[in-house]
């Protein structure tokens, strides 16, 4: 392959949807999530707005942990400093939602680098556990920082609103939440574009060679921090407007966990994969409640059966694809469009 | 004129002696080789010019400034110390033409919130890039055809050259190849060597190199110095270095022929 | 101040400390010979204890016959865990390798779940009742005797990791696995051993603290208090192992004491942090070297 010399050429080189059918895949993409909303019931449409947050926050995750190599256990701490701005700024002044949503990612963020600070001199597991003592110490400042925080009791807050419009059911919320996920991927494929995306890369594949190419270690690492607890903080924003109320018990270590799992099981440093990752193990679990309840008439033990079932998918997810799919489900969906593409000439 | 002049420079690790008391200069504009058996110390001198190893005596002067150890590795990447690494040092996940620009970091500018974007600087920036990197280096080195592949799936060879690209993307003043052609076959060796040569020649760039293939060495190297045990033996010209009894010392252990005859051939059976 | 008090909690916590020093020398035992974080040996701990309530309880057997049987099926499981889950991993990334022992966890905690239901259970009591005099200072004698079965089992593990061949072997492959294969050990084994092992301290220290504290899926937790012993201590350090262990155990005993339980995790975790600043492989840990 040649390239014309004209700068245009390398600019539309470097374009993330190059050819056509891409784009119409991409508009059709986007005109059903569209259209979603008015064809659905409730339930689904409950559900869309969980994947929406947790395809967001599992962006964030997979930058820092898929993309830049560095493990955090701290992903559900940071969404609930998130949360908690959102609640203590609509209670406190009132702002609008776009403004409380940026504020709390910001906030994240200024947390999140806090927590990175100690990359300058851990790496690997040790970097993970001090993100776990992050998450730790968050917790015990939600639930004990009563006059800001609530306390155990958490608070409770009204809905998001902006020019006088109130997104109270999920309905309208799924107007924020979506295009917002959208908007929020598309930035995050944008920054894998520029030389931050690749320092980041480049820090995961091989830190010291990267820094005697001349990537500052603890800038990147620290802004990778930075990103990703903006994401967490903006999911964790949309979680206290989606339900109203917020709770120290609201982001235990185990969502940390759920997130990680989110980006292991969609695959690590691929975004579509976190997306898909995400979608999944949201939709894991409300799978199971349909087919308990669906078997409930027969089994009428089937019921207390599915939490203790619903740990054991959890981990073998984790696991099974660790071992059989490390490249998660990203990879599974490539073989599945290289075997369409091929249909029906070759089987 | 040195661009790079090295003086008294100690390094150890625990008791092992990696560098003792090294100096000598690498003239501008000249391609410099380092030689020396395996463990004198080559790669730790690179190491220690990249700022990643911190010498515990003598120092370094880089374009008549000295570099001290508060110079950390990329501010010297940024002030033209580039190089390749003896054990290829590729990214894996990312393509050979993301590698390449990887090396043009430090020349670029453009911040977080235009890269969210991708609009603005961060566009203008990343676009010139890719097409500078594309006309100056991968033209030159030949590697069109491999641009889009993942590093990881290319030979041993290639990879090499796509290291080199990646150092040329750092608009070096001194370029440090350690091992360049080590694992190539002739023809992969004979490429190598030349684009060593054009780039000095054509980019005015200095080439500091270490290398075991004596053959390449003495042909293109300019200036010579032989380390041993973590000491400057020797420098010079390659005519010079070849025929000094001291040099051959060091790479035979013996001058004896009859000695060095047994060594190759240790169970004493003369074909 | 209560001198007294102080004291007895001061007590309570070394010994409990005495059964964190345990499990962290099996944390380590696995760490130095196969360089795998193991975030599921709380729940290893979980999983022993509930086979202990299964044989003791469930089945009526002594507890004395009960309690090897369930560190034995502890160690079985850990041996298992690193055939069939561990062993595959070989050469991934560390990330990798830790998301699987968490995913273990998980497994291990829905199937105790599945078998005893998610409510909290007390084990049988076996050991001797009669109040604990050091001193002036009362300790609970459950306590106490579960420090002292604790200890033997690691003072047995000292002398078995000097002076055995398999504790020559798992130091050898310890300090150079490559070096240690060229001299003819069978590394593998090295590795299921060390599974077994480390799984066994847990699995004697897990029927231990439930023994005094009680059982329930969330057993695992404790997990997390291990981890900030092996750290605060050094990963690949023993010594490490029990200096930690003994002091954070004490410490969490007395925040919890004088601050209220809530206090307890944020007061080690905080040791943690700091350790991690100003010492980040640990109080006796090495560092590891890097090259390019
Ligand atoms: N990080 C380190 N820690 C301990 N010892 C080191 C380290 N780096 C290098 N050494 C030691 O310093 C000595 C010199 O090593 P160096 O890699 O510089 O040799 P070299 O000349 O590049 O050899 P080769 O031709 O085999 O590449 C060797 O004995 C090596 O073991
Ligand atoms: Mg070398």
């Amino acid at each position: 392959m040649r390239i014309g010399d004209a700068k245009q050429s390398y600019e539309a080189d470097e374009a993330i949807w190059t050819s056509s059918t891409q784009k119409l895949w991409l508009g059709f993409f986007l005109l059903i999530l569209m259209v979603f909303p008015f064809a659905v019931d409730s339930y689904l449409l409950y559900l869309g707005c969980l994947v929406g947050i947790a395809v967001i926050s599992t962006t964030g995750l997979n930058i820092l942990t898929g993309f830049t190599g560095l493990i955090s256990l701290g992903q559900a701490g940071f969404m609930g400093v998130g949360a908690y701005t959102v609640a203590w700024l609509s209670i406190n002044t009132g702002l609008p939602f776009p403004i409380t949503l940026v504020l709390a990612g910001l906030m994240a963020a200024a947390v999140g680098i806090l927590v990175g600070l100690p990359s300058l001199r851990v790496k690997g597991l040790y970097l993970a556990i001090a993100t776990l003592a992050a998450s730790v110490f968050l917790h015990f400042i939600f639930a004990e920082w009563e006059p800001v925080t609530g306390g155990m009791g958490g608070l409770s807050l009204e809905p998001a609103h902006l020019f006088g419009l109130t997104f109270q059911s999920d309905f309208m919320m799924y107007f924020i939440i979506v295009p917002l996920a959208v908007l929020m991927v598309l930035a995050a494929r944008n920054v894998f574009r520029t030389r931050i995306g690749r320092a980041f890369i480049a820090i995961r594949d091989r830190d010291i060679s990267a820094e005697i190419l001349g990537i500052n270690l603890l800038r990147y690492k620290l802004m990778s921090f930075a990103l990703s607890s903006f994401y967490a903080g903006v999911a964790g924003g949309l979680f206290a407007y989606f339900y109203r109320v917020v709770t120290p018990e609201s982001f235990p270590l185990s969502m940390s966990i759920f997130y990680l799992a989110a980006v292991i099981v969609g695959g690590m440093g691929n975004l579509l994969g976190g997306i898909l990752g995400a979608a999944f193990m949201t939709l894991v679990p409300e799978a199971l409640k349909l087919l308990t309840a669906a078997l409930t008439p027969f089994y009428p033990n089937a019921p207390v059966f599915m939490s203790p079932m619903l740990e054991i998918i959890f981990g073998g997810l984790i696991v099974g694809f660790l071992i059989f799919e490390p490249h998660g489900l990203a990879e599974i969906w490539h073989r599945i469009r290289r075997f369409f593409r091929l249909w029906p000439f070759r089987n | 004129m040195s661009i790079l002049e090295i003086s008294n420079l100690s390094l150890s690790f625990g008791g092992v002696k990696a560098l003792q008391d090294v100096s000598f200069r690498v003239p501008e504009n000249t391609i410099t080789t380092i030689i020396g058996p395996n463990g004198a110390g080559k790669t730790s001198l690179f190491n220690c010019i990249s700022g990643f190893y911190k010498p515990q005596q003598g120092n370094i002067r880089y374009q008549g400034q000295p570099l001290p150890g508060s110079i950390k590795p990329p501010r010297r990447a940024a002030l033209g110390l580039a190089r390749t690494f003896q054990n290829i040092a590729l990214f894996r996940g990312m393509t050979v033409l993301d590698n390449i620009k990887l090396g043009a970091h430090v020349h670029m500018k453009s911040g977080l919130l235009s890269a969210l974007a991708y609009f603005g600087p961060a566009r203008r920036e990343e676009t010139a890039v890719r097409q500078e990197v594309e006309e100056r280096i991968i033209d030159f080195l030949e590697i069109d055809h491999i641009r889009r592949q993942p590093v990881a799936s290319l030979p041993y060879g290639l990879q090499k050259r796509v290291e080199l690209a990646r150092a040329l993307a750092m608009k070096p003043q001194v370029l440090m190849l350690d091992e360049p052609v080590a694992g190539m076959n002739r023809e992969e060796k004979e490429d190598m060597a030349r684009f060593i040569l054009d780039i000095r020649e054509e980019w005015g760039i200095t080439v500091l190199m270490v290398e075991h293939d004596m053959g390449m060495v003495m042909d293109i190297s300019d200036h010579i110095a032989v380390l041993n045990f973590g000491q400057v033996i020797t420098e010079g010209v390659p005519a010079d270095v070849q025929n000094n009894p001291e040099v051959i010392k060091a790479y035979l252990g013996n001058s004896d022929i009859d000695s060095l005859r047994r060594k190759l051939n240790p169970e004493g059976e003369v074909a | 101040m209560d001198w007294l008090f102080f004291g007895e909690i001061s007590l309570a916590g070394l010994a409990m400390g005495g059964l964190y020093a345990l499990i962290a020398l099996g944390f380590v035992i696995i760490y130095k010979a196969t360089r795998v974080i193991n975030f599921a040996i709380g729940e290893i701990m979980m999983f022993a204890a509930y086979l202990f309530l299964a044989f003791a309880g469930g089945m009526e057997l002594s507890p004395w016959i009960a309690l090897p049987l369930a560190v034995i099926g502890g160690s079985i499981l850990g041996g298992v865990i690193e055939k069939t889950m561990i062993r595959p991993m070989l050469g991934e990334s560390p990330i990798s390798v830790v998301m699987v022992t968490i995913g273990i966890g998980s497994i291990l905690v829905g199937l105790v779940e599945f078998i005893w239901t998610a409510d909290p259970q007390l084990l049988p009591s076996f050991l001797p009742r009669e109040p604990v005099f050091i001193g002036p200072l009362y300790l609970a004698p459950k306590i106490a005797y579960g420090f002292l079965i604790g200890s033997a089992l690691l003072i047995i593990y000292l002398l078995y990791f000097r002076f055995s061949r398999g504790g020559v072997a798992l130091r050898a492959t310890a300090s150079d696995q490559a070096a240690a294969y060229s001299m003819g050990i069978n590394v593998r084994r090295v590795f299921n051993m060390a599974w077994v092992f480390g799984s066994l301290a847990a699995s004697l220290a897990g029927v231990l603290v439930a023994a005094t504290g009680g059982l329930s899926p969330q057993f695992g937790i404790i997990g997390l208090s291990v981890l900030v012993v092996v750290i605060v201590g050094g990963l690949d350090s023993i010594l490490g192992a029990l200096v930690a262990g003994v002091f954070i155990g004490w410490l969490e005993t007395v925040a919890g004491a004088y601050l209220g339980g809530e206090y307890r995790m944020p007061a080690t975790f905080l040791v943690l942090a700091v350790i991690l600043v100003i010492r980040p492989y640990g109080l006796f840990g090495t560092h590891e070297i890097e090259r390019v």
